[in-house]
């Protein structure tokens, strides 16, 4: 056992860095910098950068288009993007829809949306959760009914994440009512432009536009768009909520976060010293940094020890428990850091007055992104639903 | 010892509280919060002329009923129930309490004025290398003539844009930081060469950016002595604290109240999810921590009269406690109403938002538990 870069990992650093440094789109870096809210365009900018490359879709298998990485290598890109504040990739194609159409897909289904998923001509969105179904998920209601060689698809998705820029969306859709819950259930590809949906923002906390409502109403789907077998659609579901929640841990970005969190409290002033000074403060970021190691040696032991190849199991209700709310005392920690100035709300108000400003840049999106935060521990399986998997499946209780 | 309210205590509750039911209901707050103005002036002026509620804190001689802190408690925690933006803490309790402890002509003239509606006073005081020490003060009063000149940035003040009159922190003399030097100015809002910049803050009100630029203010502005300011402004902001534990109280309620309303409606897996043991013993702990911020409320309006030292100490335990609890409350109410409490159109994120923001008001937990150590366990 260690924890060194072999000369290898170390060349394939250097390159990792080179290529971003030389690649990165300099405007989408002035407007994260100046914390504007990222466009559809700013998403898909950098994801055709590493298309080019062939770098989109690390975890992927190679003969759908994967790199082939080591678990070391995929651990220093993931390092190295978030250490350079890359944006994030939408993981609605590449890290869900993805791997369940190369998984349990057909050769057909596999040619035709794989390509489009790592290019980015496709923007995906997720369609599981219902008003009436959220931590209880195998109790939804949207229906499909055969119709010919179609299924003819009602009811109501909810929280469905940047649905308004979906050109395709997966859902689990009921196929038969009167099989037990789970069994009843089968995983859709469905066109987002299909006459019969509409899509209407619900706006959240922080003021975003990040999640819809969709209303599907009698739209035809044709058959040929089911994943796997009609009514096994759970088994698609159950794979992708464990994929899912790994990506959820998200130490790379975490560690950045803190980076930037002890920036303000170097800037921030308390007296006469800065923040980062003050000995609450500063145990408060020691703690989280303890943490923070903590999960990530845990995210480690199950990419690299003896059970790295058995796939996601229940532990990773582990990774999405702790790295959750790790996120959210981040984001609690930069807003406490900004003081007073993490009052005013700048969304939709005049451009800058540069001799009269209101309060540093670094503050400006502090509440809104701890108020925002708060969904880690809500989606993906609720951080209460993590822990009734793991009592259940881990601890056998 | 008695811990029951007077029959005048009880009446300003129910008044006031069946008042904010007809004119304060989420829908309408939500329009006028969002509106160019961003308030309801009609609401302010009728709690003065209809209800009489800015005299609460007031002596009758000064046309008010006769009481103190404890009503401006009552007040708060009222408004806390509706997410109240109206200017009640800067106006009367900050800016009223001033004027009650200088006394003399300056109160004569604007307690009526106050009483009325007429008067709105916005506390600029904060500054942005400040943080919570009320002393680190860059702005100056200079002497000039029969008055002084002003100059200097006060962040995030709210009630800014609605203010007639400004409460100003200002140095006379003294480095920037100490304790001597200090003194407050109470001031016209449209003196020549104040510079506003308006916004809406992430709790639904206005605050302002204020830039003094060579405001000349006349002599008559500075309330009690030149220099010697802070001993005054730290009773003012320590009324302030306590009137903003009591809002916080009856935002911690709402949010409580609201979370066991929703969970018993709300059904997974078959049942409500209030039948669920772990989001039970989660809203017990919420329960408690509603009845600790009231129980701390009260601790510290009854140790308000106390001398400096014991009075700080009190204050902070007070806002120590009822921040962690604004936190705790907050955050599980949201959690526990799982996506929708993240969404605007639920009032559940606006009490979060609004509990989030009183969490750091005059003062963040760390801070008032360091000024308790440093008052109770020495330096
Ligand atoms: C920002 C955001 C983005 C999202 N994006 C998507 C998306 O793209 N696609 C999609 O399909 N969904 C998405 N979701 C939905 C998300 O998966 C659900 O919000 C989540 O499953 C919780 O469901 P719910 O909101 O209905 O809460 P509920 O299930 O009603 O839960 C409410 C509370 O009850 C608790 N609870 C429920 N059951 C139990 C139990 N058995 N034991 C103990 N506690 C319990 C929960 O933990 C929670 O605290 C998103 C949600 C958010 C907030």
């Amino acid at each position: 056992m260690d924890m060194e870069f072999s000369p290898e990992d170390l060349a394939f650093q250097q390159e990792v860095r080179q290529f971003i440094a030389e690649n990165y789109p300099p405007e989408l870096r002035e407007r994260q910098d100046e914390g504007e809210e990222m466009s559809k365009e700013d998403f898909l900018s950098w994801h055709r950068i590493l298309h080019k490359k062939g770098w989109v879709a690390p975890a992927w298998p190679v003969e759908y288009g994967g790199t082939g990485w080591t678990p070391t290598q995929r651990f220093i890109w993931s390092e190295e993007t978030a250490r350079a504040d890359c944006i994030r990739l939408m993981p609605f194609g590449l890290a869900m829809v993805g791997p369940v159409i190369y998984t349990f897909g057909t050769p057909e289904q596999k040619a035709h949306f794989l390509p489009r998923i790592l290019s980015g001509e496709d923007w995906w969105c997720q369609g599981y959760s219902e008003p009436g179904s959220g931590s209880d998920l195998a109790s939804l209601r949207t229906t499909a009914v055969r119709d010919g060689d179609d299924y003819i698809v009602n009811g109501q998705k909810t929280w469905t994440t940047l649905a308004q820029h979906a050109d395709w969306g997966f859902f689990l859709v009921r196929t038969d009512k009167d099989a037990k819950q789970q069994e009843g259930i089968s995983f859709l590809l469905i066109d987002m432009k299909s006459p019969g949906i509409t899509v209407r923002p619900i706006i959240t906390l922080g003021g975003e536009h990040e999640v819809n409502e969709v209303w599907l109403e009698d739209v035809r789907v044709p058959q040929s768009q089911r994943v796997y077998e009609e009514n096994k659609g759970w088994t698609c579901a159950k794979f992708l909520l464990a994929h899912e929640r790994t990506g959820i841990a998200g130490v790379a970005a975490s560690k950045r976060a803190i980076e930037k969190v002890k920036d303000i409290a170097r800037t921030e002033v308390d007296g006469d010293k800065p923040l980062l000074a003050n000995a609450f403060f500063k145990r408060k970021i020691a703690e989280l940094e303890i943490d923070l190691t903590a999960l990530e040696f845990t995210e480690l032991r199950s990419l690299a020890g003896p059970n790295a190849n058995r796939g996601p199991g229940p532990e990773s209700s582990l990774l999405k428990i702790k790295g959750s709310e790790i996120q959210q005392r981040l984001t609690e920690l930069a807003l406490e850091a900004v003081g007073h100035y993490g009052a005013p709300y700048f969304r939709g108000f005049g451009e800058g007055d540069n001799q009269h400003p209101i309060g540093p840049d670094y503050a400006h999106r502090a509440a809104p992104t701890y108020f925002n935060t708060r969904k880690t521990t809500i989606y993906g399986g609720s951080n209460e639903i993590q822990r009734n998997i793991i009592a259940k499946m881990v601890l056998g209780l | 010892m008695d811990f029951t309210y007077t029959e005048t205590q009880d009446m300003i509750r129910d008044t006031l509280s069946r008042f904010l039911a007809d004119t304060y209901d989420f829908e309408t707050r939500q329009k006028f919060t969002a509106s160019d103005a961003g308030r309801d002036p009609g609401i302010w002026q009728a709690l003065a002329q209809e209800l009489g509620m800015l005299g609460a804190a007031f002596t009758e001689e000064q046309g008010g009923l006769g009481g103190g802190a404890l009503e401006n408690a009552i007040v708060m925690e009222e408004l806390g129930k509706v997410l109240g933006i109206e200017p009640y803490l800067p106006t009367v309790v900050i800016g009223g309490g001033a004027l009650k402890a200088v006394g003399g002509a300056q109160a004569d003239a604007m307690i009526p004025e106050i009483i009325a509606g007429n008067a709105i006073i916005a506390f600029a005081y904060a500054e942005p290398q400040g943080r919570y020490d009320l002393a680190n003060l860059r702005t100056t009063a200079k002497k000039d003539g029969a008055g002084y000149v002003l100059n200097g940035h006060k962040g995030v003040v709210y009630a800014a844009p609605w203010a007639t009159h400004l409460l100003v922190t200002a140095r006379t003399g003294g480095g920037q930081r100490e304790r001597d030097g200090v003194s407050l100015f109470l001031i016209d809002a449209n003196l020549p060469g104040v510079v506003r910049r308006d916004y809406p803050t992430v709790d639904g009100s206005r605050a302002s950016e204020i830039y003094f630029e060579n405001v000349a203010v006349p002599g008559d502005a500075l309330l009690g002595g030149e220099g010697t300011g802070l001993a005054l402004i730290e009773q003012i902001v320590d009324e302030a604290t306590i009137a903003t534990c009591a809002e916080a109280t009856g935002v911690m309620q709402k949010l409580h109240e609201g979370t066991l309303e929703y969970t018993q409606q709300r059904k997974q897996f078959g049942v409500p999810i209030a039948k669920f043991q772990v989001l039970q013993h989660r809203m017990v702990d919420m329960f408690m921590e509603v009845e600790q911020a009231r129980s701390m409320t009260i601790m510290g309006v009854l140790k308000l009269g106390l001398p400096a030292n014991e009075r700080m100490a009190a204050v902070s335990a007070a806002k120590a406690k009822v921040s962690r609890g604004a936190n705790f409350v907050g955050q599980n109410a949201v959690q526990t109403h799982g996506g929708i409490g993240i969404t605007q159109e639920l009032a559940i994120g606006h009490y979060f938002k609004r509990a989030t923001m009183i969490e750091g008001q005059f003062g963040s937990h760390d801070y008032h538990l360091e000024r308790y150590e440093r008052l109770t366990l020495g330096e």
